[in-house]
């Protein structure tokens, strides 16, 4: 047993992260919330080259996959600069497509970074449903190709935006991996939760460092303190959870990675925001881009109470 | 990365797993709390110890079987799957025991050890004093030099399984002078049965004495039960402190088995929906537990030193304990108010948990301060 990174998984995180920070990802995200997805396209693309989103693809289908734990330790960073876009639909959709036809039309695509993808049970929100270039739809008689989307709603992060699929289009699977792929959606859910409660972490403890009252800063004192430690103290504990996960696949193992990594950032939001005072109430200050996000993040691909009872298996 | 275990691993579990379905006990010994107990799970000390089962990471001269931290991971997990009974011997195992290993002379392991592994001397924690607690540094018993060793003199309390054990360990002043608080502090051992020791058993919230007042009037100690050098005990204590708060204090093993418990006790109540959260979380705080320690011990065997971490461990599962048993108490309804249960057992003692071993208050200001990088500030 050896439960640690190795250096070139170490050196692959680091890489998108160096990445990522220098891409001014805080612009990118609000001019997604606005409809305006040039920046954001361009940011897909160089995460594609850096072999993202072929990690759930197979080999045969022109991908690297499949490589659940580098595929979670991306989404973490991904989380952590709260990248915009159907990430985890894409890898999912990469898990669900599985018939030999539709998996040679589309997975290429969609490893490259050619083609966005969005999945949703029929009737449910699609994430990013009027951009997806592929929109799956899991209906009753199997996996389909919708022929369109409803109208756009809003999310509670703007970041996201969310329209149900039409009925209807291409059959491409009488029974799809439902189940297999579901565990992706998960595990790349969870570490992206992780990687957004990270984040949120991070920027607290900046600003309490900085910001001062009473003369002495805000993070001297052992209440802002004791929340910040609690935090890092859930965080730490999720991310065994996500990883290990990775390494096993099991049902139980991915729900419990789910429930505690996205519980574990919704504690830090709101600590982040009581921490922040005001300014973490505005739109307009950067830190809502993630606050919103662990927000959503909870229920997407199974509640905080569907994931506890599949991680005790009842 | 990988969680698979080794062949030679797998079958190390095999023959722990075996061993134990073989020898432990069919009937819960007695509260290792009471004198009954206390010398029941002293016997069940020196069956473990027959065939080398009771400190299993010692090196073999000593009586382990100096079979690595992974191995020890394993037994445990199978120790406490099987319902062995609890450790009587935790203090000088887990605190004392990696102590002298790392600080002490190979004559005092050679001493201490092997009797210990056997459950001969059984060993109290003599750390906090009626005004140091949290506060150790400031402790004041005080140890002065006499011809071939040390004169004991002050209190100590909260002296974990003192009212029947043999001996015990501590820090106390050699030096008043030092500049520091933290200076001027030794490790000495002594023995709770020598001239001048007065022990003085208090009962924990459930009434058994679980932990005593010790008076110390001129104890004499020789000079072979100093640890390390005089004026070096912050350190070497701090050293197990960690290890007290870190990996070997409450393994994986403990919480992963009192998990399952509850699952069980869940499912035999019906599986009530209204409980099904607390209970996935016990789940799934054990599974976090053990994966966090199966990390933290393969950075450890990859070379790096464990530091602050610990204290991410001693809240996460000092928390995780009371929650556990909490929810086992009110799963069972009125049968949850009976103190003569096993679970009534575990709940009082897990309700220590935040407070010992450095206050959870205490841990949370050092993952603030070490691990975050908050500034320092008033309390």
């Amino acid at each position: 047993m050896r439960f640690l990174l190795d250096a070139e998984q170490r050196a692959f995180a680091d890489s998108l992260d160096a990445m990522l920070t220098a891409a001014d990802t805080p612009k990118a995200i609000r001019e997604w919330s606005r409809g305006e997805h040039t920046s954001g396209r361009a940011l897909w693309s160089r995460l594609a080259d850096a072999g993202v989103f072929a990690l759930a693809v197979p080999e045969a289908y022109e991908g690297l996959g499949p490589r659940p734990v580098e595929l979670a330790l991306a989404f973490v960073e991904l989380g952590r600069h709260a990248v915009p876009g159907p990430l985890v639909e894409t890898v999912t959709a990469a898990a669900l497509v599985r018939e030999p036809g539709p998996a040679k039309r589309l997975l290429p695509a969609l490893a490259c970074g050619e083609s966005m993808a969005t999945v949703a049970y029929e009737g449910s929100y699609a994430l990013d449903g009027d951009l997806a270039d592929v929109r799956l739809s899991l209906a009753p008689d199997g996996l389909r190709l919708a022929p369109g989307h409803e109208a756009t709603r809003p999310s509670l992060d703007p970041a996201r935006r969310l329209a149900r699929l039409r009925p209807g289009g291409e059959l491409l699977a009488v029974r799809p991996p439902v189940r297999e792929a579901l565990l992706w959606a998960r595990l790349a859910t969870a570490a992206q939760a992780l990687g957004v409660g990270l984040a949120l972490l991070e920027r607290t403890v900046a600003y309490v460092g900085q910001r001062t009252q009473f003369g002495a800063p805000v993070g001297s004192f052992q209440a802002v303190k004791h929340r910040l430690a609690d935090a890092r103290i859930a965080l730490e504990f999720a991310r065994p959870l996500v990883l290990g996960a990775a390494v096993t696949m099991t049902p139980a193992d991915v729900a419990a990675a789910k429930v505690s990594a996205c519980e574990a950032a919704y504690a830090t939001a709101r600590t982040a925001l009581q921490l922040h005072g005001a300014i973490g109430y505005t739109a307009e200050y950067d830190l809502s881009l993630w606050l919103t996000k662990a927000r959503a993040l909870r229920t997407a691909w199974g509640t905080p109470d569907e994931c506890r009872a599949d991680a005790l298996g009842a | 990365m990988d969680l698979a275990v080794t062949q030679a691993e797998d079958a190390f579990r095999a023959e722990a797993r075996a061993w134990l379905a073989a020898h432990v006990p069919p009937e819960p010994l007695p509260s290792l709390e009471t004198a009954e107990g206390f010398a029941a799970h002293r016997a069940w000390e020196a069956e473990l110890a027959a065939d080398r089962w009771s400190a299993v990471n010692w090196p073999t001269e000593y009586g382990g079987r100096d079979c690595g931290l992974i191995r020890w991971l394993v037994f445990e997990e199978e120790y406490w799957a099987a319902d062995a009974p609890g450790r009587v011997n935790q203090n000088g195992i887990s605190l004392l025991a990696p102590t002298l290993l790392d600080h002490g002379t190979p004559e005092q392991c050679a001493r201490v050890l092997p009797p210990m592994a056997a459950g001969e001397t059984v060993w109290a924690q003599a750390w906090s004093e009626p005004e140091a607690g949290s506060d150790l540094a400031s402790l004041r018993s005080r140890a002065v030099r006499a011809a071939g060793g040390w004169r004991l003199s002050g209190q100590k309390t909260w002296s974990s399984r003192a009212a029947f054990a043999d001996r015990a360990f501590g820090l106390f002043r050699t030096d008043p002078d030092a500049p520091k608080a933290h200076q001027g502090l030794s490790y000495l051992m002594f023995d709770l049965r020598a001239p001048g020791v007065t022990v003085r058993p208090i009962g924990r919230l459930d009434g058994k004495p679980a932990f005593a007042e010790l008076f110390l009037d001129e104890v004499f100690v020789p000079d072979e039960d100093l640890i390390g050098e005089p004026g070096a005990g912050w350190r070497i204590a701090m050293s197990t402190a960690a290890n007290e708060r870190g990996l070997t204090l409450r393994s994986p093993g403990r919480f992963l088995a009192a998990a399952d418990r509850l699952r069980t006790l869940w499912q035999e109540r019906g599986s009530p929906p209204q409980t099904r959260s607390r209970v996935a979380d016990a789940v799934i705080g054990a599974r976090a537990y053990q994966l966090f320690t199966y990390a933290a011990a393969s950075r450890f065997l990859a070379g790096e030193r464990l530091g602050p971490e610990s204290s991410l461990n001693k809240v996460f599962w000092s928390e995780l304990d009371i929650a556990l048993h909490e929810t086992a108490l009110d799963l069972l309804g009125e049968e949850g108010e009976r103190a003569d249960t096993d679970w009534a057992e575990r709940y009082v003692f897990s309700l220590a948990g935040p407070i010992y071993a450095g206050t959870n208050e205490i841990q949370r200001d050092i993952v603030a301060e070490r691990l975050l990088g908050l500034p320092k500030g008033r309390r």
